[in-house]
């Protein structure tokens, strides 16, 4: 037999590589590993995800699935090394169309095209969507990589640059992409430092059961590969972290008992290649399954707890009740009544959680994906028992996120592997872990009675939704607290009660996931409007603008609001309603057996958290040798921080965008900007970046005796200002600095305003609000049930559009997500654990999406601007199944919308 | 004794054939199977690696039919010259997984893994395929119905591996088609799927070979549906639930429900039929 380590060649760049390397390893590892080609992303390791897709003989093969022999000999290419003028081509055509957000499966897609592109130069939209139908993007909704590959090979395709003046408006490519295009970018799992030992989590593989774990110590001895057992015995601090302080309750590492089937119980840390091969079958513990609960249902009279101390396994209720309800339910004209049931729905970033962390000095440094830097770093200090100026927490570029990044992942365990070790380590999860370890959207199970007058006007609402928050709390309370307070839809509903339990079960924990649980309600929400609608006699559209809210509207919750856009919003959408309804009945006269049906629905979000302080701070500095210096604490998980918060302080401060030098985020470099989180960045960082420049204009100002600055701009050493024909030349290198090494400095602190709600939910839960409609055209299969989304309309209300290419690449991406939540997305733990069970949208699922920007300023938003990433997933599943309704009659109750579910309401309905 | 860390890959059958008797071996060829069934960096287990044997990968016509090596690729098959009885074998591979899974995923390795969505199942069903196994004493022909027992379970014996996929010349006749259903448009895993053979000779159907996968522990072929065919026009309504259903056997899953499958398999089938007609 031959020796167990082969050498292979690797023909890449014109260059022969000789590798040593197992001949069964996966290509993907060579790569990345052997040779440091990391525009190789491992998302799945099983084909089903396409980010590690590389040419081999110019043919695209997923490189996780190729044993290192056989690509020996052949040519090899990844994103680096390939042919460089189509690589530039594509990689401009990228950026000028928002083509890449998070990034993550950008060098995947770019192969995948380049073989495109070498036979086909001009490809059509079939041809694009065929050729990249193996690598999936869960960021973009497709169109603008459809977009960008069909206009790559096009004349005159350089990178679009600014128009002079304000940037504010313009549609810049995002500050941040190059590396997201060239795939340099550093994500969670391509950065360790030398030495780094490898940690892996040995996981429950029961739903909830006692354990006790044997002796680790002569397990360890019996593998030499094993440098250290980490259990809860090495956990210095608390072994509680959580979103939400007084409710903290997830164990870094489970304490004898485990409450949902991944949960981790111990640790393994050792050098990589030994560790990594170590089969943990054998690890010392002893499981005692115990009964669980899965579902709501579940959690009946008799259901054990999943905590001792949350009777009735009952996280936390919500509540918002005005006038009579019930009364005026009684006294309407018309009333509807549902029940609809939602399922748990995975977030399916293409990057699972994946970071390093190492000592420097005494500070204990992790580099690891996150939405919320500050958070993971008080909490990971908490468990560690660290103070928290001993924890620094660098976020890695996310490989999206969409709310599942906001808790602690692998933080608190990177950082106990480094305690108990000494040395550098790393963590990746796999796509299994990633999908049994992290949060989910919740299940919800929600009923509600909404009634009307004679002439369609609404006169209550009673809603009550029961959410599935698995196993911690995590996010759950923010659920029940923001379902309540949304549950009505942006409509005006004088008489209201909306109630919501988040219920524990030994189900994944479900947290943040892009709406808090505000699109389940609306799902309720809005299909039951199609249902008054009808009863009112009314078109469904004229229903909606009849109900809207509008400016100087009470709320259910007592809030009097400003800037309302959504009488806008459904009165753009006016004549695409038209035609698409026109469109749909000409193909329906001439089919049978498929029909057409077309839908709409709106959505409102509250942007921010709900009811509670969160201050996002900004600084801008200008150094010495006049650099300005933007200190941009929040996290760009590909929606566009980076750009918009940057776009907004060089328009506050008046300077061309290309001078700002975007820093962090880092908690040893940013002040806090909070979470990533509640489509609050743009809105509550961007008024403090607003403010900070502001503030660092007026300093300029005085310093330059100028009353106001026509021109600003920084040369080495020099500012330079001018005011009409004044100028003024400042030596900067004479001026003193600040702590930070700053001659000049603002920083700026923006809370929004709100109030705590009482015991009805009365109060004032946010500051801004966005606003939304979307049409959806469909066709069913009658004797199929499948259903096909022919074209989205998407009108929401952004209050200024700070950077429309990137505001349109959100509703993009929302749409992609909720049209799986609607069709196609159904996480049932220990069954859909990796992306062949579990199925998000292709490119082949997208239909295309016209997008309309209403801008309705809103006074306390950053030049008028409101958030934006939620609120476009919110409408898109409640459209859709009211298209499909319209198509064939089905009413979809339980989501997603399966073909058999489909047809088993088709024959309901008849 | 074979360590679960060896790895070879011989250049000939007989090498093969000869490693494959000294111990347990997996045979890998696409590795579209083998790697997502580990979560580890390196194929787990000794393996055998076949696609350095150069005879086993190709299509070559023979007296008999054609013959089709077990490490030939679903993109070989999209590329190849074949007459119109490969149709449905051909759109077969366009649905499998996507280009990059095309590109790697063979034929026999679709047959060998026996899962009950198989994609190449059903349309080589309908084209009588036979599987040529080799063994250190030779070789044998199962027909694919007899190769696959159940699911993931075939006939190979520990020292055999299937060498090749035989294509007879009486079943190269007519047309083909093939549909699959699933919830999403690529990378999917069907909830039914539907192949259909059809020659017609002056307005009337002679040969009709129909099969359904994903509807069953095995993909089936329905001799009862296709002897209704046989002799008249094609005739899709002839094709009723209540003859499918008889011969399917599916579950419910988490894609769809038993009773949806069987209604769902029938119409699919009547519309693979339609396409011929």
């Amino acid at each position: 037999m031959k020796d167990l380590a082969n050498e292979i060649s690797l023909s890449i760049d014109g260059d022969i590589h000789r590798v040593q390397t197992h001949p069964g390893r996966r290509l993907s590892e060579v790569l990345r590993d052997d040779l440091n080609l990391k525009s190789v992303k491992i998302g799945c390791d099983a084909g089903d995800c396409g980010a590690c897709t590389v040419l081999i003989d110019g043919a695209q093969h997923c490189a996780c699935l190729t044993p290192a022999i056989q690509a020996d000999g052949r040519q090899i290419e990844t994103l680096e090394t390939a042919e460089p003028q189509l690589a530039k081509r594509l990689q401009t055509a990228f950026l000028n169309h928002g083509a890449a957000q998070c990034g993550i499966c950008t060098p995947g897609i770019m192969m995948a095209a380049m073989e495109l592109l070498r036979a086909t130069p001009h490809p059509d939209e079939a041809q694009v969507q065929t050729a990249l139908g193996g690598v999936l993007c869960r960021c973009t909704g497709y169109r603008k990589i459809i977009d960008a590959v069909m206009a790559a090979n096009q004349d005159g395709s350089a990178l679009r640059i600014p128009d002079q003046g304000p940037v504010v408006g313009q549609s810049i490519p995002r500050l941040d992409g190059q590396a997201k295009v060239d795939g340099t970018e550093v994500f969670g799992a391509d950065f360790t430092r030398d030495g780094s030992l490898l940690i892996r989590a040995v996981r429950s593989p029961h739903y909830h059961a006692d354990f006790a774990l044997g002796d680790t110590a002569v397990w360890a001895s019996q593998h030499p590969a094993v440098l250290a057992v980490i259990t809860v015995r090495d956990i210095a601090g608390e072994n509680a972290y959580g979103v939400i302080p007084p409710l903290a309750d997830q164990p870094a590492l489970a304490d004898g008992t485990v409450r949902f089937l991944g949960e981790p119980v111990a640790l393994i840390v050792g050098e990589p290649s030994d560790v990594e091969a170590l089969d943990l079958s054998d690890f010392p513990v002893s499981w005692t399954p115990k009964p669980h609960l899965l579902t709501v249902e579940d959690t009946g009279d008799d259901a054990p707890l999943v905590h001792d101390n949350r009777p009735e396994n009952t996280l936390i209720r919500g509540r918002v009740a005005c006038g009579a309800p019930d009364e005026a339910l009684s006294d309407a004209a018309h009333v509807v009544t549902g029940r609809f049931e939602t399922s748990y729905v995975e977030h399916a970033y293409i990057e699972p959680e994946a970071g390093a962390a190492w000592m420097d000095g005494d500070v204990l440094t992790i580099q690891a994906c996150t939405q919320a830097p500050v958070m993971d770093q008080e909490e990971t200090a908490k468990v560690l028992g660290l103070p928290r100026d001993k924890v620094r927490i660098i976020p890695s570029v996310a490989g999206g996120g969409f709310g599942a990044k906001l808790d602690l992942t692998l933080q608190p365990l990177l950082g106990l592997g480094v305690l108990k070790t000494g040395r550098p380590c790393h963590m990746v999860f796999s796509r299994t872990e990633s999908m049994q370890a992290s949060t989910k959207r919740h299940p919800g199970t929600m009923e509600a009675s909404i009634g009307a007058d004679a002439d369609g006007r609404v006169t209550a609402m009673v809603f009550h939704g029961d959410f599935n928050t698995g196993a911690y709390a995590s996010w759950g309370p923010t659920v029940a607290t923001r379902v309540p307070v949304h549950a009505s839809g942006p409509y005006l509903t004088p008489n209201y009660r909306a109630t919501s339990r988040a219920i524990h079960t030994n189900g994944p924990t479900a947290g943040a996931f892009r709406g808090f649980g505000v699109p389940q309600a609306a799902i309720t929400q809005e299909l039951l409007y199609d249902e008054l609608a009808n009863k009112c006699g009314m078109d469904r559209l004229a229903f909606r603008r009849l109900n809207a809210l509008a400016d100087g509207d009470k709320t259910p919750f007592g809030q009097v609001l400003q800037a309302v856009g959504l009488q806008e919003c459904l009165d753009a959408l006016a004549p695409h309603w038209a035609r698409a309804e026109a469109a749909a009945a000409e193909f329906n006269a001439t089919h049978e057996d498929r029909k057409r049906g077309i839908g709409v629905a709106s959505c409102w979000y509250g942007c921010g958290n709900t009811a509670l302080p969160n201050p996002s701070t900004v600084r801008l500095g200008i150094t010495p040798n006049g650099q300005l210096k933007l200190h941009q604490g929040a996290t760009d998980v590909g929606q566009g921080a980076n750009t918009v918060i940057a776009q907004i302080a060089a328009d506050a401060l008046g300077i061309g965008i290309d001078h700002v030098d975007l820093i962090g985020p880092d908690t040893g470099l940013t002040p806090d900007c909070g979470k990533t989180s509640a489509s609050r960045q743009t809105f509550i960082t961007g008024r403090a970046a607003e403010a900070a420049g502001r503030a660092l204009r007026a300093a300029i100002l005085r310093l330059t005796n100028l009353s106001d600055l026509t021109e600003l701009t920084l040369e080495t050493g020099q500012l330079i200002a001018h005011q009409g024909t004044q100028k003024r030349v400042i030596d900067l290198t004479g001026l003193a600095q600040d702590a930070h090494g700053y001659v000049l400095c603002a920083e700026e602190t923006y809370d929004p305003p709100t109030t705590a709600l009482d015991e009805n939910g009365q109060g004032t839960p946010y500051a801004v609000y966005g606003y939304g409609a979307q049409i959806a055209e469909v066709e069913v299969d009658l004797k199929l049930g499948t259903t096909k989304v022919l074209h989205m309309t998407a009108a929401h209300d952004v209050g200024r559009a700070i950077n429309p290419l990137l505001a349109e690449g959100q509703i993009e991406g929302g749409i992609a997500q909720g049209l799986g939540l609607a069709l196609m997305e159904e996480y049932l733990p220990g069954k859909t654990e990796d992306l062949h069970n579990y199925l998000i949208p292709t490119i082949g699922d997208m239909p295309p999406v016209h997008s309309i920007l209403i801008e309705k300023p809103d006074p306390e938003g950053p030049m008028g601007a409101k958030g934006l990433g939620e609120h476009v997933l919110i409408p898109t599943a409640p459209a859709i199944l009211n298209a499909i309704r319209d198509a064939c009659g089905a009413k979809i109750t339980h989501l997603p919308a399966l073909p058999h579910r489909v047809m088993a309401a088709m024959k309901a309905a008849t | 004794m074979t360590d679960r860390h060896l790895y070879q890959r011989p250049d000939t059958l007989n090498d093969a054939l000869a490693i494959l008797a000294s111990g347990n071996w997996q045979v890998a060829a696409g590795c579209t199977d083998l790697f997502p069934a580990t979560q580890r960096k390196v194929l787990d287990g000794p393996t055998l690696d076949i696609t350095g044997i150069a005879d086993l990968r190709g299509i070559t016509r023979t007296d008999a039919g054609l013959r089709i090596g077990a490490t030939t690729t679903w993109s070989d098959i999209i590329n190849a010259d074949l007459p119109a009885a490969f149709d449905g074998l051909k759109l077969a591979a366009r649905e499998v997984g996507a280009i990059q899974i095309q590109n790697r995923g063979t034929l026999a390795g679709n047959l060998c893994n026996a899962s009950p969505a198989a994609d190449g199942v059903p349309p080589l069903l309908v084209l009588d395929a036979q599987v040529e196994i080799s063994n250190p004493e030779g070789t044998r022909h199962l027909p694919l119905a007899t190769f696959i027992t159940g699911p993931r379970k075939t006939a190979l014996a520990q020292n055999e591996l299937v060498s090749a996929i035989h294509i007879p010349a009486a079943a190269m006749d007519g047309r083909s088609h093939f549909l699959k259903l699933g919830a999403r448009k690529y990378l999917v895993i069907s909830v039914a799927m539907t192949a259909a053979r059809i020659a017609v000779k002056d307005g009337v159907v002679t040969q009709a070979a129909l099969a359904i996968g994903s509807c069953g522990p095995v993909a089936t072929r329905l001799p009862e549906v296709e002897a209704r065919l046989i002799g008249q026009p094609i005739r899709p309504d002839l094709i009723t639930d209540a003859l499918v259903a008889k011969a399917i056997n599916p579950i419910d899953d988490i894609r769809a429900d038993k009773s949806y499958r069987k209604t769902g398999a029938t119409e699919l089938l009547r519309r693979t039929v339609e396409r011929l007609a």
